[in-house]
Order: structure tokens, then C-alpha cells, then sequence
């Protein structure tokens, strides 16, 4: 190795370039920015702050606090749900004043006040959210106008009851409690703040009408379309935000025991700001309680913190202003770019030495040189078919494959000139497997490990393993099951092929390299799914040695076959038993005479072999050339090849006419004939296997019986 | 849209099947007028036809460039923070003893600067025009008031050509009737008769298509807003010569949604593509003798302030009648 390619290998294998774009889907990232705002703020204002941190001067500042939330929370579910709430200083307003005058003026106990101020805070919402939810109008502009209109109601009334409110002599414990009390060192406004966010979080995250709401927002026509009530959906959410507005009203009523011309003022923007600082999106679908909350702590002690050190006025709208303008811009822009971001960053290739391989030139007189035999094979269903990755024959000579429509079909037996559609699972289905009780067992791609019985129930039988500690996109999830087999024990072991791409994103994966492939095992007993393997450079199929002691797995992209041992000494470990071959190996089955027959995908070739020792060019390649000029591995040639127990290579079949089967994913031999599938494929393949065992057949192999 | 006010088709134009928000506004206008005429003393005399005039030049002006920005598809909620701060900044470095041209080019560049700044961000960043400008008003008002002038309120320096300019009068007629009329014209001309005006019109009714079709749509936008600032420095000038001072509390006022309420009111939608000077002009007469009514029947500034919004809001949900929005062509984060 070059002191170059050994510096690049350092540099792309060593380096975990891919983490950045798997930490770019996590939708939590969202939340860094804000975060870390939230942090800077808070430790510069509470380092130039003298006593910013003692506790009574927290408990004072968290009291504003609390109900700053509570009217943030309110906003940014309107927010989620595409809308605005320009009108929650005003309610607030007016729900201070209602609770005040029922407690001072009527002199009424303080439940009355409470719901006196619920009371007008929910009528404002529904006023709003009737205007905005069920006559369509102008979120921004009508809540603005019914913002004037409540703020002119409200003057009026403090202007001509004001002075009633603050000669009235009522009092009453509950009320300075409310106001004053603190509840384990908390005020009764953070505790309220605290209980309702954790009531609308989950709602939101976990609540069927939280689901409407972020439908809406994130598409409103989509969520017209699929029969969700828009209009009243987003009719609630203003009633939820007034809701929350008339809670802090009541608060804040409690606390000062009066309302003014400054009550709630400004508080319009501040909230907004809060909302769109904290990172929620407007136009709606994305965003959380979380980041209104940040934001209002981030907002709240900014305003504050300025006022206490003594800036003068018009400071904070400056500030304010600026922290408004930038939080939109960064999240128009990031929502906007988000998906480039992610596409320019993603793939990470690595550093991969391919070992020197044997000709596989027909004629070369090596064990892989490709004849022309496969060309003689005639077709069933040709035309009929798309995608037949896998096949397989059941006791009866049916012949099953499935199609990229995601259904499984069955040829009948004996000309295969009939056929139907034997179940409809979706996905695409890829791997077939027969159990002992004849029920077809099929890892679909983009869905996970399927059974199909005789009578053509479909049943899941896993779609998860357990997540991996150091993994940050959940590697739970099956993303690409290849190919499977079954144990005598009924166990089923099948393959993952990789953990960073979908099925349909093989060709990436190939270009990256990188070693995510697994294979796991689902126990039918107790329906658990375990990983026995992880690391591998795409595994792909799966064949359940003659003894059933081990089993053999493809190596794709690294050209290898391993063993896999079941039983013995070995149990538990793998061991590679053919390296280095020319072509990219996929399904393996059994054959008869205690050989194994290997699908080749494709072969290799020098150009994509070089390619793999420059990661970085491959890196440039994804972004910067379209997606028809890249360099993957090639699938236009392939073969059959068969080995023995051991691993060496007894015969290797091909077509050289490049008509009939160039590429092969899958084959089955039965009664002397191999039926060949392949992914691109539009048809099955049928070849007469000369000398072969013709009484030979998958199933009775597996499951004994009459041969 | 056509300039002038048609004069001799009278009959076709109240015709009940061509009403439209203009006609309407302008019908109950002359309502209002009349019934004041015959019952508020004081009302139908050339002095109050006068004021009436007068108070609604600098809110016309105001709202001809609000009108501009939004038959274009957008808002400007900064324009009466520009107003009010931009001539507050140059008053203030006047009284500091600055040279009045230095001063004026000064503050001129920072009035262009804020435009290019909400323009930018509006066409360039996409963000939607009512945060830019919100933002952008809060900004100028904190920015100014904190850092560049003394006190809320900031006077005309004794002397100084805006205290002689606020006493201008020609046949008994203030000199801000006649600017509002002349910028009133002068917009009618830049809306009717210019590309660029044509350009606004199309690109408020379909921005997506104006700009397949080749239209500069990015930089008009910036061209708006631009304008939209400086009109809103001229009605500064205009009420700091006839007051002899600006006060910047202004801003907090409920000024700004007077200004929207004038423009909506005289028929240009919200959504952009429709109205022009001469809906602005039937809006201004409509607040102007309303404004003025309620004053003669002495009802208090906050109650006044309660009818304006209410108004302002039957406004809107005609407005939502008149230019429905539908769920399947609505678009997405359209707030």
C-alpha cells in the first residue's frame, strides 16, 4: 500500500464522516440552535447580572416566566397548526381584567375569577378561530385587527373601572397564594406552565387530535384531502391559544392584583419572537412545545436582562427586532435547504482494497470462467413478469416469485404457462424460503421479514431487531431485507444488507462501501428477532448448509462468501470460506449432490475496483455528476456459480449472449432443472441441468419427505 | 383598474349588479357626508372640509405607499416606524448641530437602507413580507429611539425650513393636500402608465407566473419596499412641519392599522393584483369624514380607536368573501 492510499484509508475510514449526515435526519437537531442560544444567553446574562442566579431573584424571574410559557405554548400550537396568534396580548389583557374585576368589583370567590378569565380567553379563541378556522380569513391580519379591538375593549374598561378595582378592599388567602405561595421552593405559575406543557407535549406527540393539528400544518390540502377536519382543527387551536392566553391572565391577575395599560402590552411580539426563536416553523408541521419553551426562556431573559442592566428604552424592540428577523431567516433557509444539506453530506464513502481476483474470461481455464450455457434457458412468463428476484418450487413443481408490485406469483405446474397472483404482501419481495409447514416465508425489501401460509394469509413476523448502543439513526428498523432460509429448528435466519440506505438506494450503497450489512435471526417461539452478524459490506443471501450445522452468507460488495456456524465447536463465529471472487455473489441455495448453487449480480470490474481505494472521488462523484454517469458496481453480467462444502468452486455458468439471463439474482434447482430469477428480470429462467439428480428437490431436502 | 372619477356614466356605475367593495365604500362615504352635513353643526363648513382634507393627507400618503407594496403581494408593517424615526434621527442630528444637507443625504441613505433590507429579505430570503416588516419596525424603532435621539419627542429646529413649510398655504389650503394629491398622481402614472407599474400588477396576482414569464420579479419587490420607505419619510416631513415636532411614540400607536384599514378598506386585496390610487383615495375620504364625524360628536379617542378596528375587521371578512381562498390551491405557509 502506497503511503497515499494509506493516508486516504486513515482519512475516510477512520474519520465517521457519516455521522453528520445521519445527525442531520434527526429531527432534533431542530433543536441545537435554539439550544444553544438558550445556553449563550443565559450564562452572559447571568455572568453580567450580578445575583441573576440566587434563588429568590430565580423565583421572582421563573413567576414571569411561567406565564410567559403558558401563553408561548398556546402560540406555538397555533403555529404547528399553520396559523398565527397576534391576538394573545389582548386576551391576555382582557382575561387579567375579568378575573380582576369578578374578584374586586363583584367581590366573587377566586374559582369564579378563574373561570371568568377561562371564560373570555376561550370566547376570544373561538371569535378568532372562527374567523381564521371556519371563514378562511388572513391568519396574520385578523388576529392583528381582533388584537386592536381587544386592546381598545380593554382600555376602555380599565379607564372606566379601574379605580373601582383599586379601592375594593376583597381579599383572600387563596388568591396571594395563587399570586405569592410557592408550592417545594415553585411558584404556582411555573408549576402551571410546567403541567401544561407536558399536557399539550403530549397531546401533541401522542393524541389523535395533536396528529390533526401537525397534519394541517405540515400540509393542509394533504390533510383535506385525506378527510381530516381542517377547519375545525384549526378552529381549536386558536381556542387552545386563547385557553392558554386567559391562564396567564389569570396569573398575572393574581400577582399584581390589578390590571393597567400595561398589561400585556408588547407581549404580541414577544411571544411571536419566543415561538420563532425556539425554532417552530411558521407555516406550520414543524416544531414543539421544547422549543416554545426555549424560546420563551431565551426571549424572557434577554428582554429582562436588558431592563436590569439598565439599557434605556427602545433597547429591547432593537433587540427583539433583530432576534426576529434572524430566527425567520434561519428557519426559512434551513427549511428550504435542509434536503441539499443532507444530500451533499450523506454519503460517505470508505476506503476498500479488493483482493486480486481469478479471471472469470471464458476459456481462461480457471473455476470461474464463464460459459454461454445459461443462454440455452427457456423462459416462463416472459413479458408477464417485473422483477423476479427470487424464486422457488414448492412439493407440488408450483414455481412462486415475487414481483417489484409487490406481489408473490405462482407458475403452475407442469408447463408454467398458468399463472396468478398468490398473495398481494406490498414492498418488494425478495428472499423466498419454505418453512416445514409450507408456509412461505419472504424477506420484502423496504418492510421486513413475511409469512405467507398455503391458504395465503400474510402475516409480519418481524420488521425490528434491537437497536444497536452507538447507532444514531435507528438501525432498529429493517431497511433492507435481502434473503433468508430456515433452520431445522425452524429458525429463520435472513439478512439485512445495509443500515444507511433503503432497498431502492442499493447503488449508494454500493458506492459507499460501507460495512452495515447483518445478519440476524427471527426464533419463531417467541417471535423474537436477534444480530448475529453486523458489519458487513451488503449481506445478501442466506443458505442453510446440507447438515444444517452452519449456514452460508454473501458478502456482496466485498465478493466473499462466510460460514456461519450453527452448531460445533465454531457456534457463534464466522469464518470466510471463498474471498476474492470476480463476480458480486447474491443468492445462494442448495443443490443437489451436496453442492450449493450462487447467484452472481454482476461482476466486478478494475475501473470500480480502483474507484474503491479513492473514497474522496467517489465523494465528489455523488455530488457532483448526475445520477446516470456514476460508477457502481456493474449488473449487466453475471453468472451461475456452484461450490462444495468447503468452498471451492466446481462449475460456473454464464451467459456470454447477454439475451436470456445476464444478470442472475436467484436460482433454485429441482428435479434437474434450475429456475433462474433476476431483479431486473422479466422473466424466469428454466435450464436443464445436464447429469443432474432429477428426483432432487428443495423441499424435501429441507423437510424430508418423498424426494 | 381606471384613473379619475367618472363623472357622466353615472347611472351604470350604481347599477346594483356592479357593486363592487369601491363603490360601496364610496356610496356610504357621501351617506356619511350628507347625514353629517345636516345634523353635526359645525361639519359642512369649507374650515372642516378643510381639515377633513388635511387630517387624511398624511394617513393618503402613508397609505399610497402601503397600497403599492400591497397590490404587490405583501406588507409593510415598518412604515410608520420609518416615518416616525427616520425624521425623529434627522431632526435630532439638525438640533445637534449637523448640516442640514449632510443630515438630510444621511438620513436618506438609512431610510433607502432599511427599504433595501426589508426588500431583500423579502424577495431574496423568502421570508414572508409581515416578519421582515414587523421585525424590520420594531428594529427602527429600538435602534433609533435607543441609540440615536434623546427623547420620545424630538422638535424642529427653530428656523429651519419645515417650520416655515408647515405654514404653507395656497387658496386657503395647507400644503400636504397638495402633495398628497401631486404623490397621489404621481403613483397613479408610475401604476398605470410604466412597465414596471404594469409589472406590479401581475406580479401580486401570479408572482410563480410573472416570473416564468420573464419579469424582474425579485428586484421589483426590492423597488417597493424602497418606495414604501421613502413615502413613509415624506408624510415624517410632512407631519413634523405641520406639528414642529415628531413624537415617537407615534409608533405604538394604532396608526399603522389605520393606514392598512385605509387601503383595505378602499378595495385593494390583501392577495395582491388588485386596486389602485383611486381605491386609496375613496378609503382616505371614508376614514377622513368618519374620523372627523366622531370627533365632532365628541366620542373619546379609545372608543374611536374600538369603531376603526371593527370596521378594519368587517373590512377584512368582506374582503374574504369578495377573494375566497380554497383549499386545494391555498398555498402552504400563506399567512
Amino acid at each position: 500500500m502506497t503511503f497515499r492510499e494509506r493516508l486516504q484509508a486513515w482519512r475516510y475510514n477512520l474519520i465517521p464522516d457519516h455521522l453528520v449526515g445521519e445527525i442531520l435526519t434527526k429531527r432534533w437537531t431542530d433543536n441545537a440552535i435554539p439550544f444553544l442560544v438558550l445556553v449563550v444567553t443565559v450564562a452572559s446574562f447571568g455572568a453580567s447580572i450580578p445575583g441573576f442566579f440566587k434563588p429568590y431573584s430565580l423565583q421572582e424571574s421563573t413567576r414571569q416566566l411561567g406565564e410567559f410559557s403558558v401563553v408561548v405554548t398556546g402560540l406555538t400550537v397555533v403555529m404547528l397548526g399553520g396559523g398565527i396568534d397576534l391576538s394573545v396580548g389582548s386576551i391576555f389583557a382582557l382575561a387579567t381584567f375579568a378575573a380582576v374585576s369578578t374578584f374586586f368589583i363583584f367581590e366573587m370567590p377566586v374559582w369564579v375569577a378563574l373561570v371568568a378569565a377561562l371564560a373570555t380567553g376561550i370566547v376570544c379563541g373561538a371569535i378568532n378561530g372562527y374567523l381564521v378556522g371556519f371563514l378562511r380569513l388572513r391568519a396574520f391580519l385578523t388576529t392583528l385587527v381582533t388584537f386592536i379591538i381587544g386592546r381598545a375593549i380593554f382600555d376602555i374598561l380599565v379607564v372606566n373601572y379601574g379605580a373601582d378595582i383599586q379601592t375594593s378592599m376583597a381579599s383572600s388567602d387563596a388568591w396571594d397564594f395563587i399570586g405569592d405561595g410557592t408550592v417545594f421552593g415553585f411558584s404556582i405559575p411555573v408549576i402551571t406552565a410546567i403541567v401544561i406543557a407536558v399536557i399539550t407535549h403530549v397531546a401533541l406527540t401522542r393524541s389523535r387530535p395533536g396528529w390533526h393539528v401537525l397534519a394541517v400544518g405540515g400540509s393542509r390540502r394533504s390533510a383535506h384531502n385525506a378527510g381530516i377536519r381542517v377547519k375545525r382543527t384549526v378552529f381549536l387551536t386558536y381556542v387552545f391559544s386563547g385557553l392558554c392566553a386567559s391562564i396567564a391572565g389569570f396569573l398575572i391577575a393574581t400577582r399584581l392584583s390589578g390590571a393597567g395599560p400595561g398589561t400585556g402590552l408588547n407581549l404580541e411580539i414577544l411571544a411571536l419572537t419566543a415561538a420563532v426563536v425556539g425554532g417552530n416553523s411558521l407555516g406550520g408541521g414543524r416544531g414543539s412545545v421544547v422549543k416554545g419553551l426555549m424560546g420563551a426562556i431565551i426571549v424572557l431573559v434577554m428582554t429582562n436582562g436588558l431592563i436590569r442592566l439598565g439599557y434605556g428604552t427602545g433597547t429591547n424592540q432593537m433587540v427583539l427586532g433583530i432576534m426576529l428577523a434572524v430566527a425567520v431567516t434561519i428557519d426559512i433557509r434551513w427549511l428550504k435547504n435542509r434536503h441539499k444539506v443532507l444530500n451533499e453530506v450523506y454519503v460517505a464513502p470508505v476506503y476498500l482494497k479488493m483482493g486480486e481476483t481469478q479471471s472469470a474470461l471464458p476459456g481462461s481455464g480457471t473455476a470461474y470462467a464463464l460459459d454461454n450455457r445459461l443462454s440455452e434457458a427457456d423462459h416462463i412468463g416472459l413479458g408477464e413478469l417485473e422483477g423476479p428476484e427470487d424464486v422457488i418450487l414448492d412439493r407440488n413443481d408450483h414455481l412462486y416469485c415475487g414481483t417489484r408490485h409487490g406481489e408473490i406469483v405462482r407458475f403452475f405446474a407442469p408447463d408454467y404457462t398458468r399463472s396468478e397472483v398468490f398473495a398481494h404482501v406490498g414492498g418488494f419481495p425478495l428472499g423466498l424460503a419454505f418453512d416445514r409447514h409450507e408456509n412461505l416465508i419472504s424477506c420484502v425489501g423496504a418492510m421486513g421479514l413475511y409469512s405467507i401460509s398455503p391458504d395465503r394469509e400474510v402475516k409480519k413476523l418481524s420488521a425490528e431487531t434491537a437497536r444497536s448502543w452507538t447507532s444514531v439513526v435507528d438501525d432498529a428498523r429493517l431497511r433492507d431485507p435481502n434473503d433468508c432460509d430456515i433452520a431445522p429448528d425452524g429458525r429463520i435466519y435472513f439478512t439485512d444488507s445495509t443500515k444507511r440506505y433503503d432497498a431502492h438506494d442499493w447503488a449508494l450503497d454500493s458506492i459507499e462501501n460501507r460495512a452495515t450489512g447483518r445478519l440476524l435471526v427471527y426464533d419463531p417461539k417467541d417471535g423474537s428477532t436477534k444480530t448475529l452478524l453486523d458489519g458487513y459490506r451488503y449481506l445478501n443471501g442466506v443458505c442453510m448448509a446440507h447438515d444444517g450445522k452452519s449456514l452460508f452468507v454473501a458478502e456482496s460488495w466485498a465478493c466473499r462468501v462466510h460460514r456461519y456456524w450453527l452448531e460445533g465447536p465454531k457456534a457463534g463465529t464466522a469464518e470466510c470460506v471463498i474471498k476474492d471472487m470476480p463476480g458480486y455473489p447474491d443468492n445462494i441455495n442448495r443443490a443437489s449432490g451436496g453442492h450449493y448453487w450462487m447467484a452472481w449480480l454482476g461482476m466486478r470490474t478494475p475501473s470500480f475496483d480502483l474507484s474503491l481505494r479513492h473514497p474522496g472521488m467517489r465523494k465528489r462523484m455523488t455530488r457532483r455528476l448526475p445520477q446516470d454517469e456514476w460508477l457502481f458496481p456493474n449488473i449487466n453480467t453475471g453468472g451461475v456459480v456452484k461450490f462444495n462444502d468447503k468452498g471451492e468452486i466446481v462449475e460456473t455458468l454464464g451467459d456470454l449472449s447477454g439475451n436470456a439471463h445476464p444478470m442472475v439474482t436467484s436460482m433454485r434447482e429441482h428435479k434437474g432443472q434450475l429456475f433462474i430469477g433476476g431483479i431486473l428480470n422479466n422473466r424466469v429462467g428454466r435450464y436443464k441441468i445436464a447429469g443432474a439428480d432429477e428426483s432432487w428437490t428443495g423441499p424435501a431436502s429441507y423437510w424430508g419427505g418423498a424426494q | 383598474m381606471q384613473g379619475g372619477v367618472p363623472g357622466n356614466d353615472m347611472k351604470s356605475w350604481l347599477n346594483w349588479k356592479e357593486m363592487n367593495q369601491e363603490r360601496i365604500v364610496l356610496l356610504i362615504a357621501i351617506l356619511i357626508f350628507i347625514v353629517a352635513s345636516f345634523t353635526l353643526p359645525g361639519f359642512f363648513t369649507p374650515d372642516n372640509i378643510v381639515a377633513i382634507v388635511r387630517s387624511v393627507s398624511v394617513l393618503g400618503i402613508l397609505a399610497l405607499g402601503m397600497a403599492i407594496v400591497v397590490i404587490g403581494r405583501g406588507i409593510d408593517l415598518s412604515a410608520v416606524a420609518i416615518m416616525a424615526m427616520s425624521v425623529a434621527w434627522y431632526l435630532q442630528l439638525l438640533n445637534d448641530g449637523m448640516a442640514d444637507g449632510a443630515a438630510f443625504l444621511l438620513v436618506i441613505s438609512g431610510v433607502l437602507a432599511i427599504g433595501l433590507l426589508n426588500g431583500f429579505l423579502v424577495a431574496y430570503a423568502e421570508v414572508p413580507a409581515i416578519f421582515v416588516t414587523l421585525a424590520s419596525g420594531s428594529f427602527v424603532f429600538g435602534y433609533v429611539r435607543s441609540q440615536l435621539i434623546a427623547q420620545d419627542a424630538v422638535p424642529v429646529p427653530l428656523g429651519h425650513w419645515m417650520q416655515l413649510f408647515g405654514g404653507v398655504r395656497y387658496f386657503d389650503i395647507p400644503v400636504e393636500v397638495f402633495i398628497f394629491a401631486a404623490l397621489a398622481f404621481l403613483i397613479f402614472l408610475f401604476l398605470r402608465y410604466t412597465k414596471w407599474g404594469r409589472y406590479v400588477y401581475f406580479a401580486g396576482d401570479n408572482p410563480v407566473s410573472a416570473r416564468n414569464a420573464g419579469m424582474p420579479v425579485r428586484p421589483m419587490l426590492v423597488l417597493r419596499y424602497v418606495i414604501s420607505a421613502l413615502i413613509a419619510f415624506i408624510a415624517g416631513l410632512l407631519t413634523a412641519a405641520s406639528l414642529h415636532s415628531i413624537n415617537t411614540r407615534v409608533v405604538n400607536s394604532t396608526l399603522l392599522y389605520d393606514i392598512v384599514l385605509v387601503a383595505v378598506i378602499g378595495g385593494i386585496g390583501l392577495s395582491g393584483g388588485k386596486g389602485g390610487v383611486r381605491n386609496v383615495l375613496f378609503g382616505a375620504a371614508l376614514i377622513g369624514i368618519m374620523l372627523n364625524a366622531m370627533t365632532i360628536i365628541d366620542i373619546p379617542l379609545i372608543y374611536q380607536s374600538l369603531i376603526k378596528s371593527s370596521i378594519l375587521l368587517a373590512a377584512i371578512i368582506i374582503d374574504g368573501f369578495l377573494n375566497p381562498r380554497d383549499e386545494q390551491t391555498a398555498q402552504q405557509g400563506d399567512i
